[in-house]
């Protein structure tokens, strides 16, 4: 069952693009992430499925009914952390929380506390008062509080320690095993490496590409570093290597193909250090945005 | 519910203070009553001098003499009616656009509620706001006139009805303001749209009087429920009163349409 799925959305802001036929299924359970630069169109994707705005073509369907038209059944399901934190600055943090769980049918109290427990976040003072990170804290706890099977998370770690970011990504993991789908935009990709099942890439208001994490990195190449003495004899000459920096005592390139290759050219030189690395979801999403 | 107990909650401190400066502005004004009604000769002396028009555009009449008590008091209602004007301008241009202004749209329609709703809320929230202060006019105009009438006579049936006119007058303003916020981008400065809009249509008032030309008050409320001509003859102006009723009418209505298809921007 797709829980979200976008199909063909298009949304202009008066002649500007936000984005233009966007085609996004997102399956029971999974942890999406949406990449891409900033402007690219993810907010716009994002707020079209909370319905804060509304689409120019297309539709987008969450639990295989209407977003907009059915927009405030479904938010019922949805816990949504925005990219940007602002709160009604003269409430105290549990009054807001405690505003948020009105909305709901069920019971919040304990959760809200779990969650400000694990958060570490201070209840009793002025939202006005808060750092930055502390205000998204409130947001992440604001946004999980009444347990949803549905959680968009737009940009969410920006402005909270390393620290924080773990605990963060462990909650979500906790509600990910519990059963609720991740729809996680970002631009930084090793965030979204670390967490997601499949991610989407956008450019310019278009999907660029929907693929597995997995599949992605183990279909790809690796990463060489080689290091040793008369290294620079032209060994390296052969199919599947590119970005191949040839010196002295030290060669490093990529490598997609038949690892054997490698290993054969290897074993006739004299070396000092190998260091093979996957490539990070930068590098290898670099040349879509080339 | 929650979201209208919520709006309240924030009201509350605004409630107070229009309430009271209101409520004291027209006591003060008509402290000063006993003193224009013992010297009431010299003063309707001076007021001959002036041409009608003159008098009308603040709000005077020769029919209505400064020296009576319905005279001296459609004057200081006349100069309420600018506060009131402004704080139900003010709740107008304030409601809809707060959640923008202050970049918590996010938060709130998010939530699993109806757009419809929202805007619901908002207006009942603010119009019992703007009720309450209502009835400080009502306490203060009674017992100002009372206190201060100086022991001449007047009609209270005429001065009930002119305040029955402020729910009208308040209405106007708060459903113009919503419409006019939910039509334009962004609203940055609430005070000085309600400032404008308060102060714009009572000069247009004004020019009506100035002019003594009805057109200058078709769409200003300080002509539809001027306090002299209601004071004077004891109704409503009909036909001001129905092209009022339809503007607040039409001004709800482009609203709520208007804040349902409403695209929240990101930031």
């Amino acid at each position: 069952m797709n829980v979200i799925e976008f199909k063909n959305l298009t949304k202009y802001y008066g002649s500007v693009k936000g984005c233009e036929n966007v085609n996004i299924s997102i399956k029971k359970g999974e942890i999406f992430g949406f990449i891409g630069p900033n402007g690219a169109g993810k907010s716009t994707a994002i707020r079209t499925l909370l319905s804060l705005i509304y689409p120019t073509s297309g539709e987008v369907t969450i639990f295989d009914k209407d977003a907009i038209e059915f927009g405030h059944e479904l938010r019922k399901d949805i816990g949504y952390l925005p990219s940007e934190i602002f709160y009604y600055d003269k409430m105290k943090v549990l009054d807001l929380l405690n505003y948020s769980a009105s909305f709901y049918d069920h019971d919040c109290t304990d959760k809200i506390q779990e969650l400000a427990g694990i958060m570490e976040l201070d209840l009793d003072r002025k939202i006005q008062d808060l750092s930055y990170g502390n205000k998204k804290k409130v947001g992440i706890v604001q946004g999980l509080l009444h347990s949803p099977k549905l959680i968009i998370l737009d940009e969410p770690t920006s402005g909270l320690d390393p620290l924080m970011q773990q605990k963060f990504f462990n909650l979500i993991s906790e509600e990910n095993k519990k059963g609720a789908t991740v729809f996680f935009s970002s631009h930084i990709l090793s965030e979204v490496q670390q967490l997601c099942d499949r991610v989407a890439i956008i450019k310019e208001g278009e999907i660029v590409k929907i693929q597995d994490v997995k599949e992605l990195k183990t279909d790809n190449y690796k990463k060489f570093k080689i290091t040793g003495n008369n290294l620079n004899h032209g060994r390296f000459g052969i199919k599947g290597i590119t970005n191949l920096i040839e010196a002295e005592s030290e060669v490093s390139f990529f490598f997609k193909g038949n690892i054997n290759n490698i290993v054969s050219i290897l074993s006739t030189l004299e070396l000092t250090d190998v260091i093979i690395e996957e490539p990070t979801l930068e590098e290898i999403f670099m040349h879509y945005y080339e | 519910m929650n979201i209208f107990l919520f709006e309240l909650k924030n009201y509350r401190k605004s409630i107070i203070i229009w309430s009271l400066a209101i409520g004291f502005w027209i006591l003060f004004y008509m402290a000063f009553f006993p003193m224009i009604s013992s010297n009431s000769e010299t003063y309707d002396l001076i007021m001959q001098d002036f041409p009608p028009e003159f008098l009308a555009m603040f709000g005077m009449n020769s029919d209505l003499p400064m020296s009576s008590v319905l005279g001296y008091f459609g004057l200081t209602f006349s100069m309420a009616q600018i506060p009131i004007a402004i704080q139900a301008a003010n709740y107008g241009f304030h409601t809809l656009s707060v959640e923008e202004r202050e970049l918590t749209a996010d938060f709130l329609l998010s939530k699993p509620v109806k757009r419809s709703k929202i805007i619901i809320s908002k207006f009942f929230a603010a119009l019992l706001s703007l009720s309450i202060v209502n009835i400080f006019v009502w306490i203060s105009s009674i017992a100002s006139i009372y206190l201060f009438s100086d022991a001449k006579p007047f009609d209270l049936n005429h001065v009930l009805v002119l305040l029955s006119t402020v729910t009208l007058f308040q209405l106007f303003f708060l459903s113009i303001g919503m419409a006019i916020s939910v039509s334009v981008k962004k609203i940055r400065s609430v005070l000085s749209y309600s400032m404008a809009m308060g102060f714009g249509l009572y000069i247009m008032n004004s020019f009506k009087s100035l002019f003594s030309s009805d057109v200058f008050g078709i769409i200003s409320p300080y002509s539809h429920f001027n306090p002299t001509y209601i004071l004077i003859e004891g109704h409503y102006h009909i036909t001001f009163t129905i092209i009022s009723v339809l503007m607040i009418i039409v001004a709800l209505v482009m609203s709520y349409f208007l804040y349902l298809r409403r695209n929240i921007p990101s930031l």
